[in-house]
Parts: C-alpha cells; structure tokens; sequence
C-alpha cells in the first residue's frame, strides 16, 4: 500500500515536469483545423498552378500552341462572347442537361423509393437496373443514334441513360435507409400502411434525394460533354472540339473552364439551397 | 390485482434462419391490470423486444394472441402507444408537430390538436421547445418528446423498450422520475422493458425476470411500494433487499449469455 501511495505521489511530480506542446499540428487524423489555415491551402490549390502557368508561357518555355498565356485565353474568351457563340453554346448545353436530367429525375425518384419500399417493385427493376447499368453508357451511342438520330433528342436519351440507371439505385438505397423504427413509431401512432408511406417515409427520404441529385447532376454534365463531342454541331462539347478542328488551344482552355464553373456553379446551388429547403435535417456532406 | 387490461396468452417467436428455426421466445403469458407499471428485464437478445413488438403488432408471434380489453390484437394500433429505446421523433416535424402526429392521423380538429400538445409538453416540461426540431434536443429531451407523443393518442396502454437506455446515467434518473410523476397523473398502464435493475425497481408493480434465449418468464417480484415514491427510496434498505432479489435472478442469465456466446464462438472457429 504505501508503495503504491509513493508511486503515485512520484508520477504527481513528473507529470508538469513534462513540457506541453499546446499548439494543434495541421496533420491531426479526421481533426479541424483553423479555417484561415483551410482557406490559405484552398486559395494556394489555384494559385500555385495559375502561377505556374503563367510563369511558363510568359517566359516562353511552353509551346505557345499548347499552352496560351493568361492573356492570350482572356481575349480568346472575350472574342467568343462577343461572337455570340460561347452564349450559344453554354445556353444550349444547360437547357439539354436541364431536360436530360430531370426527364431522369422525374423517373427515377417514384419508382426507386417504390423499390426501396417494396420487395416486389425491387424484384421487378432491380436486377435489371444492375444489368444495364455496367453497360459504359459511350457503347449506347451507337444504338442511342439509331433509335433517336443525332438531334437533340439523341443528347437528352444519352444524359438520360447515363444518370437515370444510376440515380434509380441510390434512391432505392436512400428508402431502404430510412430507420425501420421511425416506420414502426408512426404505425403504432395510428398510420395506416398509406399514411405511412406518404407522411413518413416519402419525408424521411428528402435529405439524401436532395444529395443524390447534387452527385447525379455532375454525372450529367459528364454525358452532356460526350454525347456533344461526338455528334453535334452546338453546345460546350462542340465548341471544345471545333477548337481543336482549328489548332486553338486557348479556345480549349476557354471551352474546359467553363465546364469547369457551371459544374462548380450547380454543386454551389446544391450546397447552398440545403439547409434552406430542408432546415431540419441534420448536417450533410461539404 | 386490478382489472386486466392487457393479457399475454403463450406468446412465442421462432426465426426461420439457415441452420432451421430459431426459438427467440418461448410460450409466455401474463397479464397487466389497469394503471399498473409491469417490467420485463432480462439480460440482451433474450426476446424482449420481440414481446413487446408482438404486443404492440409489429411482429406477429408464431403461436400464442394478445388480448387488449379482451379484444384480440392483430396489428398495431394507437391504444398502444409505443417508446423506443432509439430516438424515433420525425426529424421534419416540429416538437409540437411531433407530439400531435397521432391526432392529426386519426383526423382530429387543430384546436384539439394544439390543445393535446400543449398539455402533454407540459407534462414532459418542454412547452418552450414545442417549435424546435428535433436536431435541436438532447437525448433526454428526445425521449421526453416521444413520451409525450405517445401520450397524446390516450393509449389504453404504453409500451416502452429500453426508452432511457440510450441515455447517460443522471439523465436516466432524472427521466424516470418523471415518468413516475406522469404517471400519478395520467395513471397511464405500461409495460416496460429494461436491463437496469435499479430503474426496474425504482418504477414497477412488478417485475418479471427472463431467462437467457430462449427467453421465458422465469420470475415474478412484487414491488410493494405502492404509487407515491421519491427519489430517497432508491437509498432504502427496502430497495436494496428487492434489488438484490431481482439481482439474484438475472446474474446467472447473464452468465449463460456470455457461456453461450464463447461455445457459439469456439464451435464455429473449430
Ligand atoms: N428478424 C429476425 N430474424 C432472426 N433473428 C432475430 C430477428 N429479430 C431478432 N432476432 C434475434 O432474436 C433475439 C432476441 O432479440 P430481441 O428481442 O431484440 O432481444 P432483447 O430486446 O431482449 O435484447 C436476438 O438474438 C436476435 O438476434
Ligand atoms: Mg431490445
């Protein structure tokens, strides 16, 4: 006994001999840093590379044909604009994923919560859904420009294909997530298996519809940019690939960024509209 | 013993599963007269759940029938009201939304509806959270809120799982106290699920013990300390002798669940 006391009147010592690094490491597994410190590395993640680039092609070290400097892509954007084209094309390429995407979203949302609520409705679209969708959606092009030539219709069927198969199972796993108790608690409140269905489980399904179509719209774009770059004559896709017709890089950069910002813009709609259409539910990814 | 409300007539649950079936439950029966509070303890997966699920309709028994007021139930219905031990609040309901749930299914008016919520918030001590969401409550909070809900159908009878399992200790007390309070105004009969013994005895009429899976009824203890208990009564040399009884009853269940476990272990790694 008193050994023990002693031992621990000994470690009582020891410990604030210890000096304490109080001050938090950047690298701390799953752990937050400080924002500034967030928003510093996020600004030098364009930054370095704009720096880069501009390092190389105003110095002359890259090839001015592959790679245009800054200014050179800015009038190239500008020229674009002006033409009318680059309006043109952004307006065409938003309106096919628009339609594309909720012609999917349309289908996919009632009958993948029926195959999440029902066995018989899983049974019957399911292990054909899972069929379809190892299908590479570049392999329909063929059969999609048969079936609906190579006008509009055949761009809005590819971003179709490609999103809805996909959309169809997550939504069938977003309902089978909703917890079994919170079914249960509403049937013994009284809710008949109707009541049920559309006050409870329909609601319960909200948040991850909402996420599901934030990941769906980003595979979209991805069909929208192949179904114009093989057959068309309009819309971002085609713009990109009439520039390389023409040698012009900087009009391939101009035709890439933005792809890249409306994609960024959609996401940013996503994330923004959350919390604000659905309030109550709790946190969900960045 | 009070009027029967509630009669359990040979209840028993067998699982199909690959190795043939199951036995989750072995035949049971009792009954629960008005106004009283019966517990269930035993120790985990011995089929407590399963029975309250079979009383409240949501798993049908493989033999055996539940009788509310004499009548047979074969689904769930409001007049049982239910508590679960995870939290079951509908996230985009309000606080007051939630607690008139039950109301607004069966149709009624919403000056009934704004008057049943606003009693029993009062009953739970939560009338100044009644427009927060869920997300908003602590667990305690939570549970007070799935109390109330349930109350506000005017069950003939609450069914509870574990509804203060999930929750830290002071919380616990602090939960149980009320439900006693609630209950010496409500006198709302209830049958309750538990592993705390402490929380078994301080509640309860009686108590009834299980046995390890397949479960059964293995025991049936009187709690004689009538309606109006205060929180010194958990320190009683009374309490503690009926604790211990009960204490008694379960050490050996739980010793065969964890012999169960290690020989289920061994036979399916040798
Ligand atoms: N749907 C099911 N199929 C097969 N076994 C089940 C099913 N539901 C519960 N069980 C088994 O029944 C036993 C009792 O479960 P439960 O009633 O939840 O126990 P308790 O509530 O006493 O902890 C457990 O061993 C569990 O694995
Ligand atoms: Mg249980």
């Amino acid at each position: 006994m008193a050994t023990s006391l002693n031992i621990q009147s000994q470690k009582a010592v020891a410990i604030p001999a210890v000096p304490r690094k109080r001050k938090p490491g950047l690298f701390q597994l799953g752990e937050d840093i400080p924002r500034g410190a967030y928003l510093t590395i996020a600004a030098a993640s364009f930054l370095i590379p704009i720096a880069l680039w501009c390092f190389l092609t105003y110095s002359g070290r890259a090839n001015a044909l592959i790679l245009p400097t800054p200014t050179h892509m800015m009038s190239a954007a500008l020229e674009m604009y002006h033409d009318g084209d680059l309006m043109a094309d952004m307006k065409i390429s938003v309106t096919r994923i628009g339609i594309g995407f909720l012609l999917s979203a349309v289908l996919a949302i009632p009958l993948g919560i029926l195959m999440g609520a029902y066995k018989c409705a899983e049974a019957a679209h399911e292990p054909f859904v899972g069929f379809i969708r190892y299908v590479p959606v570049p392999a329909l092009i063929p059969l999609v420009m048969v079936i609906a030539g190579i006008d509009e219709p055949a761009k809005i069927l590819l971003i179709f294909l490609g999103t809805y198969f996909q959309m169809v199972l997550v939504v069938a796993d977003v309902t089978r997530q909703v917890p079994k108790d919170l079914l249960n608690a509403a049937r013994t409140l009284g809710s008949n298996r109707l009541q049920v269905l559309f006050n409870v489980l329909l609601p319960a399904t909200l948040p991850g519809l909402l996420d599901t179509c934030r990941t769906m719209i980003g595979w979209a774009w991805t069909y929208l940019v192949i179904a114009e770059v093989v057959a068309t004559s309009s819309g971002l896709g085609y713009a990109i690939m009439k520039a390389q017709r023409f040698s012009r890089a900087d009009e391939i950069f101009v035709g890439i960024f933005i792809l890249g910002l409306l994609g960024l813009a959609t996401d940013m709609v996503f994330k923004i509209a959350q919390p604000r259409l659905l309030p109550w539910a709790e946190a969900q990814r960045n | 013993m009070p009027d029967p409300i509630l009669c359990l007539e040979g209840l028993s649950k067998e699982y199909p599963t690959k190795s043939g079936s199951l036995t989750v439950l072995e035949p049971t029966s009792l009954t629960v007269g008005v106004s009283e509070l019966v517990s269930i303890v035993g120790p985990s997966g011995c089929g407590k759940s399963t029975l309250l699920h079979i009383v409240g309709g949501l798993t049908t028994p493989t033999s055996g029938r539940v009788l509310l007021d004499g009548h047979e139930v074969t689904g769930p219905g409001a007049e049982r009201g239910m508590v679960f031990q995870a939290y079951t609040l509908f996230p985009w309901l309000t606080v007051r939304q939630n607690v008139q749930f039950g109301p607004k299914q069966r149709g009624a008016k919403k000056a009934e509806r704004e008057q049943l919520a606003d009693h029993f918030l009062d009953a739970v001590g939560l009338h100044g959270f009644r427009d927060h969401f869920p997300k908003q409550l602590s667990g305690g909070m939570r549970q007070r809120v799935a109390i109330a809900r349930a109350l506000a159908n005017s069950p003939r009878i609450l069914l509870m799982d574990e509804p203060f399992g999930a929750l830290d200790a002071q919380t616990r007390t602090v939960m149980q106290e009320l439900l006693l309070t609630i209950r010496s105004k409500e006198r709302t009969t209830t049958l309750f699920i538990t592993h705390d013994i402490d929380e078994a005895v301080f509640l309860s009429d009686r108590i009834f013990v299980m046995t390890a899976r397949p479960g059964r009824l293995k025991a049936e203890i009187c709690v004689p300390f009538g309606s109006d208990r205060s929180p010194d009564l958990r320190t009683s040399p009374e309490f503690f002798q009926i604790r211990a009884e009960v204490y008694d009853l379960l050490h050996s269940e739980g010793q065969a669940v964890v012999d169960a476990e290690i020989a289920a272990g061994s036979s399916a790694s040798g």
